[in-house]
Parts: C-alpha cells; structure tokens; sequence
C-alpha cells in the first residue's frame, strides 16, 4: 500500500503499569508513542499492563501522533496474548523487541495476519517496528529490513547489543557504531526508516546533543527517548536545514513535472529521482513544517 | 436575584451587607470623598520607647475591645508565628466578637484559626482566602456573617473608601527599634517586602509592631516609619524561617510545568510588546519560576532587557536584575530568603506598597504599565472566567491573591493551567466561583495547546503576532473537550441557598458568591 | 464468572485505582469504595465498577476500592485484570472487538 510520510524524529516509550505517566504522555512534542509491555513492566504485572494498553490505544488513543505498542519478547510466555491484545488495539504499529532473523519477522507478520482477519482489521495495515538489541540482529538486520512489507522501521536497543557483545557502554559509543552503520544500511537497502539507540543519562543535556549530533549525521531519522525533557531536543537536531528543504522542494517539482507529462522516470542533476527519495522529500518537507519553518520565504524558527 | 455582569446569579442583600453587582472590569469611578484613616494624631509617651514584654501587655495598650477590628499582613507565609499568638492573647484577655482583616490568605496549623471562631472570639472575617480546616469550615457553614474576599488591591481602595476599618494593626517585623522604626529585610527572620502593611500603618487606630528582633535606634532599612507606631511587643518568635521562605526554589523537572511554562515564555517573546523597556510579572508558582527562566533566556537571545518586574520576587528575578536584564524589581512581597535580602542589597530593588502595586482607585498603579502577567488557577471556563478559590469537590483552596487586579491591568494576562489535575478538568462549562472575569484574560496556556479569548482587547494583535510562530492554537472549546475526554464530565456540586462567601472584584462590586455546601 | 480467591490490581499512585476483590459467601456483590474525588465521580466509577461485573457474569464478590483519581478507561482495565486474577482466568482476548 502507499507509504504516507511519518515522521519518527521522537520516539517516547511509556510505561503501561503508569497510568499517570501514560495520561501525560500524550502532550509532549514526540513524533510516536510507544506504549511499552516489555521492559518497564515486572512480571506480575503483565496481564494488567495489556489491558490498560488495550483500552487506552483502542479507545483514548492520542490525536496527532504515531502509536506503537511495544509487545514482549517472541520466545516469552507473554507474546501470544501480547499479540491479540496489541493488534486488536489497532495501533500505528508493533514494536518487537529483539529480532533476529527474517522468519521470525514473516512468522509474526503471519500471526498478525491472522488476528487482524479475526478482529476485522483491514489485513498488512499494522506496521511492525523491530529493534535489533543483539549481534545476530545486527548480522541479519539487511534481511530483517526486507522481510515483510510491514516493516517499516528498525531500531537499535543498544544496551542489551552490547551487553550480547561483552561490549562496555559508553556515552561517546564507538562500541555501537558498527551496528549503527549496519542497521543504516540494511534500512537504506530497504527503503525504510533507521531508529537511533536511547541516551540513557537525562541530567546530561551537552551528552545528549553530542550523541543526536552524530545519529544525525550518521543518517539516522529520528532516535529513541527515554524521558519527556529529551524531546524537545531531539526533534530540534532533525530539523532540516535551508539547503535540504531547498533540494526536497526541486525533487517534489520534477516529481509533480514528471506525473503531468506521464514520464515514467524523472531525474534531477543527472540523478533518478525515485519513490524512496520522493519519500524522502516529502518527508524533509514534512520535518520541516513540524519545526515551524514556513516554506515560501524561509520563515521565523530556523534553528 | 440579580444577575450581574459575568452571569452570576447574586441576592440583592446578605444580611447587612448591600451588593453592588459587578459590572465590568473598569467601569467603576472611585468613591468621591476624602480617603478614610482612623489614624489620630496623637502624643508619644516621653519615656522614649514604646517597647513591652509581653503579647497582652500590647493588646491591652491597644485598647482592643469587643466588636473591634483587627489585622495582620501575610508577609510571613506559611511560616507565621504571629497571628496565632496574638489571638490567643486575645482569647486569654477574653476579648471577643473581632473583625478578622488580614492582607491575603491565612492557614495557620498551630493554633488552627477555626478555634477562634468556634470560641466567638472572631465572629467576621475580611481576607483574601482562607484555606485549610478554617476554609472548609466556612464552605459547611460554619459562620454567621458570610465572609468578604477581596484581591490585594480592593484591600487599600475598601479602606480608604472607608469600606474596611482597622481598630488596631499588628505588624510583624523580622527587626525593629524601640520607637517602633520597624522592615522586614533584616533579621533572623527576614520575610522581605513589608508592602501589604503600609496600609495599615498609615490607616489603623493603632498599630503594634511585633517583633522578635530589636536593634538599635533608628533601625535601617525603614519599611514603617515610627511615625505611624504606637507599641512595639517583643517576643521570642515571629516565625519559621525555613517555612517563611527558604533557600531559593530549584526549578521543576515536572515536564508537564516545563512544557507550560516554555510556552507561555514563547508566546510573550512572540508578542509584540516584548522589547526593551518592557515588564513583567510571573510570581511563585512553579510554572511561574520555570516560565521567568525560560524568558531570561530569550530576553538573552534576542538581547532584550526589562524596564521593571512586579509583584512577588524569587531569587531567579533577583539574578536576572544582577545581570543587568531588569533595570528595576518593584517588589511587594519576597518569596525566599534571597529575594527577602536582596533589598537591602541592591539599589534598584525596591520595597512597594500593596497599593501602589494594585489599587484601581489612586493616581496609578504600577500594574497600570505592566505588559505581561503569567497567573495560575484552580480552574477556567470557556468564558475565560477564572476560579482560584474552590475546588471541584466544594474545598476552598484557593485565594484571590492579585490575580484579577493582574489580569485587568497587564496588557496582556497569560493563564498557565494543566489541562486536567488528577481525575479534575481544569477547563470547564462554568467555573463554581468566578474571581476573575473572563474578559480581562488574553491567553490560556496548557500542556495540551493554547486558547486566546476573542473578547479579550488585544486578541487581535496576540493573534497576528503568534501566526508567525509555530505555537499549538486552538479554542477553549477544545481545550475543554480535550479535558473532558480524559476526566469525564464530574457531578456538580450541591449548595444551600445560604451565603458564605462574598466574593469581590477590584471596586467593590460583587462578582461571584460561594454557597455552602450541602451535606 | 466464580472469584475464588481475593486478587488485587492497579495501585495506590496518584491517577491509578487498586481493586481488590474477594469471594463473598454467596453474599452477593457488595462494593466498598474509597476514592479522593468521591464527591465529583463516585457515581460514575460504581457504574464502571458494576459495568464490568455484569460483562464478566460475577454474582458475588467483595470489592475494595482505593482510587486516587483514575480515569474511566484505568478502572475498567484494572477491574478486568482484578476480577481474572481472582477467579485465575486469563482474560480472553479472542473475544474482544
């Protein structure tokens, strides 16, 4: 189906045994929400936790964002019920925790499949998320990206990747930076969005725009939060600058051009311009107008 | 039944008490006679001090009787001493059937004030609040005569219109002299800007200065001239100077106050007026702090500096003013022991008057040149109208404060509230006490978007001004729907037919009346 | 539904609801609550409350609650998972719409 462009400069997740945290969430600039019943839910609590996600994203769902719905891990006594509460909540998408393989994705796209026929949700509208938290995910993460056309994004968790690497985690991480690469390549390779890794440390603001400097530069679109006074921050780093919006603005043009003469193919400065670069584009566009750049007379907020 | 200007049903009498229906934020003229004062010229006692030892000792020399009426000011927050030891002084004299007129909002714990009115040694009571235990008793009806709530700057007007008189005035000062010189800068128990007395001083029959601190005469700095004072009563302790007003307040790192408070700092560096020269008044809250925080910033960024701030200073105006980004702090009230210090310190920090801070009815009043005011409450309506008084569950919580006198003179009044608090819709249909009237408030700034009033004068401009930036505008209407979605729409509240609180606008008229509750 | 054993979810943090229900005897359904807005959502939560009894067929039962200003949708969700912990049932989601 025809991708629209989603913005995922912020992703918060919120925990679903906190209500209160859960009711302020959806205020803050975050371009997605993610509901979370995996890490930041104990045990006992898992059950509760589904059913507070459930009514919460099926009926009280936040206007203007992206809502995922982070399930438990696919091996854990968890999932099954994580999966038909999850899906039948109709959120954006599915965020699965630790993925490592191309048939685990097929094999969850198959059983959401089925939920979303049984529940009357129009069938491939659920998108998934997968983070790649470990070595072998990193490795796959090119088939990964491929798997399945709900894949719309991947994410690194880079905690438990280098904790799978007997890695030390570092604030500058050169220890991730391989995985970060790989994971921009897969989701290059495979048209879709790259997640940064959560900075973990809040009090430490010139740490955090370092490290959203270079997911930035890396070529990332967006990064994970982990707590509200993060995102403003964030998002501000994935602002385009004039000389981007002013190229987005010419691929749009010879796109439209292209689409009135009935050309097949367009290109700029000797370039194909192709959907994942009109994507693109539209999508620089669209960051744009999130940071209230006026385009037409570039306006008052350039940061 | 009246129903005045803001849509409040009122009954043409209370008791004794005549109203007079709100009709508007300024169209009120001034009582046409000489100001009213109960200040006698009198002859000083030759001995050369006015200094006693004990608390009853005062209140005898004061020739307190029944029926009279007395006051204190607020200065000393939560952290008074003073008004509970002179009316238990009071009380042990046997004195009874006072007039209770304090400057603003009391809840003393320890003695709880509601004993006194049970024991009928306070049988009214004229304030800006009143909360806790007394609060809520009031609200079940626990007094004869309803009580008046009046903003700070009706306080001067009610008394120099000669609506409001004072028997006798205690005045706790952190230092004074033994001929009664007496401030509120220096000492252990230093509560700053001594400006919600002046009044009283200058108007009382008698005035006893209480204080904890004598120093030599003449005491400097001078907040009351010992022209105005006929005892001085020395005790142990005037307060708790850490509940008066500690260390300076760290910033919140609630995200949902940082959020609110960002906003309204970018919404009044959107505007127009925001340019050298300009001012401001943001206050003690905790969005209040973070907004003046946020506003320093941008005042730094675009290289803009402040001709004055007003109103309640906390050590961030303080270090702005030391930063050479405010010219003047007009200051009325001190909300920590830096602020409290800082005018003895500093020039250009000054020590006003409550009426010269807020009174509608005199030669002007620096609220008259504000340009933005940031104020807080319990609750708005799609009116705009305001409640800081009540709760939605019938508690009074609230006080008046300078909120309305605020919102009428700032050119443009910004109210930062959360959309809801807990399980309560913060923005509603109708507000259950209207303090504040809808049309002098020019923004509603939330987590969850901001709303400007239409009917507000300056719509226009804020309008035009805030289109150029990326700022979430939508309609209260919005706001409130978005509240009720979440909260769901809550039982109203059951009140009798009888009057337990008169509330007043600026001039005196009555604005809004609080009923009390049914059991 | 049966309640075979008291079970309690949610917790006493501000904007949450603790339920704790137990079986009664064949005394019927007998509903305690305690809540900071009594006053304004009393109603409307024993609504709720009993809403979700009758969806889940419970006839008998005590159930305790301490709301600390939840909304509607938190004690739904924490009366479900109260009432299946109780009668250790897991909540079926197949059902679900």
């Amino acid at each position: 189906m025809e991708r629209k462009v989603t913005l995922k400069r912020t992703s918060l997740y919120v925990s679903c045994a906190n209500p209160a945290n859960m009711n302020q969430a959806v205020f803050y600039n975050e371009d997605c929400l993610v509901y979370d019943l995996e890490d930041s839910v104990p045990p006992a609590e898992k059950d509760a936790a589904r059913l507070l996600a459930y009514h919460t994203v099926r009926y009280h769902r936040p206007e203007g964002k992206y809502v995922l719905i982070r399930v438990n891990g696919i091996y854990s006594e968890f999932f099954e019920d994580d999966l038909e509460a999850a899906v039948r909540a109709r959120p954006d998408a599915l965020r699965i925790p630790k993925v490592e393989s191309a048939a685990e994705v097929r094999m969850v796209s198959e059983k959401i499949g089925k939920i979303e026929t049984a529940a009357g949700i129009e069938v491939g509208s659920t998108e998934l998320w997968c983070n790649i938290e470990s070595y072998l995910g990193v490795l796959r993460a090119e088939e990964i990206a491929k798997a399945d056309p709900r894949v719309v994004a991947l994410a690194l968790g880079a905690e438990d990747f280098t904790a799978s690497m007997k890695a030390t985690r570092t604030k500058k991480g050169i220890e991730i930076l391989y995985a970060r690469n790989a994971i921009l390549l897969a989701c290059r390779n495979a048209g879709i969005d790259a997640l940064d890794a959560v900075f973990s440390d809040i009090n430490d603001e010139e740490g955090l725009r370092e490290d959203t400097m270079l997911a930035k530069n890396l070529g990332f679109d967006g990064k994970t939060v982990v707590h509200p006074c993060q995102i403003d921050i964030v998002n501000s780093y994935f602002t385009p600058s004039e000389k981007e919006i002013r190229y987005a603005l010419r691929v749009l043009a010879v796109v439209e051009e292209g689409r009135k003469m009935n050309k097949g193919a367009v290109t700029l400065d000797g370039s194909m311009i192709d959907k994942p670069m009109e994507l693109r584009a539209r999508t620089t566009l669209a960051q744009a107008a999130a940071a209230g750049i006026k385009i037409g007379g570039l306006g008052s907020d350039n940061k | 039944m009246i129903i005045n200007k803001a849509g409040r049903e009122l009954p043409d009498k209370i008791g004794n008490y005549i109203v007079k229906p709100y009709q508007g934020p300024w169209d009120v003229e001034p009582c046409n006679k000489p100001v009213y004062s109960n200040r006698k010229p009198s002859v000083t006692p030759r001995t050369g001090s006015k200094v006693v030892k004990t608390l009853k000792e005062a209140v005898l020399a004061s020739g307190l009787r029944d029926g009279m009426t007395i006051s204190f000011h607020h200065c000393f927050r939560e952290g008074d001493q003073i008004i509970g030891q002179v009316l238990t002084a009071i009380r042990e004299l046997g004195i009874k059937n006072l007039k209770f007129a304090p400057s603003a909002v009391v809840n003393i714990k320890e003695p709880s004030l509601v004993d006194f009115v049970r024991d009928g040694t306070i049988t009214s009571i004229e304030a800006s609040g009143i909360r806790g235990e007394l609060g809520d008793s009031v609200m079940k009806g626990l007094m004869d005569v309803p009580v008046i709530l009046r903003p700070h700057g009706a306080r001067p007007r009610a008394i120099e219109a000669g609506e409001l008189s004072i028997d006798v005035a205690f005045i706790g000062a952190s230092a004074a002299d033994e001929y009664g010189n007496a401030t509120g800068q220096i000492g252990p128990n230093a509560c700053g800007s001594l400006g919600y007395s002046f009044i009283d001083a200058t108007t009382a029959d008698k005035v006893v200065i209480v204080t904890d601190y004598l120093v030599d005469f003449p005491c400097v700095p001078v907040s009351i001239s010992q022209q105005y004072v006929d005892i001085v009563a020395v005790v142990d302790k005037i307060g708790d100077s850490a509940k008066i007003g500690a260390g300076a307040a760290r910033m919140t790192r609630n995200p949902r106050d940082l959020l609110i408070a960002e906003r309204s700092a970018a919404l009044i560096a959107a505007s127009r007026l925001f340019r050298n020269g300009f001012s401001f008044q943001t206050g003690a809250g905790a969005i209040s702090i973070a907004c003046t925080n946020y506003l320093a910033r941008r005042m730094e960024e675009k290289d803009i500096k402040a001709s004055f701030a007003l109103g309640g200073m906390t050590a961030n105006i303080v270090d702005m003013y030391r930063k050479g980004q405010v010219r003047v702090l007009e200051c009325s009230q001190s909300f920590d022991s830096v602020a409290a210090r800082a005018m003895a310190e500093e020039t250009n920090i000054i020590e006003i008057d409550n009426a010269l801070y807020s009174n509608p009815h005199s030669k002007g009043s620096l609220l008259d040149k504000l340009n933005f005011g940031v104020l807080g409450a319990l609750e708005v309506d799609t009116d705009f109208n305001i409640n800081i008084l009540t709760g939605s569950g019938g508690e009074m919580l609230g006080g008046l404060g300078g909120g309305p006198d605020v919102a009428a003179g700032a050119n443009i009044s910004i109210l930062t509230i959360p959309i809801v608090r807990g399980r309560t819709p913060s923005v509603v249909k109708n507000v259950f006490t209207l303090c504040t009237p809808g049309e002098t408030i020019a923004a509603v700034v939330t987590e969850a978007g901001i709303a400007l009033n239409p009917k507000h004068k300056y719509y226009d401009e804020l309008k035009e001004d805030l289109e150029k930036t990326n700022l979430k505008i939508v309609t209260i209407e919005k706001l409130r729907q978005i509240a009720e979605s979440m909260t769901g729409v809550p039982k109203p509240i059951e009140c009798t037919d009888k009057v337990v609180c008169i509330v007043e606008y600026r001039d005196g008229t009555v604005i809004d009346v609080i009923r009390q509750i049914k059991q | 539904m049966q309640i075979i054993k008291p079970a309690i979810a949610g917790t006493t943090e501000s904007s949450d609801v603790q339920i704790m229900v137990s079986p009664n005897n064949g005394n019927g359904i007998e509903i305690n609550l305690n809540s900071i807005v009594k006053a304004q959502f009393g109603d409307s939560i024993l609504e709720t409350v009993k809403e979700v009894l009758e969806a889940f067929d419970v006839k008998d039962a005590i159930i305790q609650i301490q709301d600390k200003g939840a909304f509607d949708w938190v004690i739904r969700a924490r009366m479900q998972a109260a009432l299946c912990r109780g009668s250790e049932t897991p909540f079926d989601w197949k059902q679900v719409e």
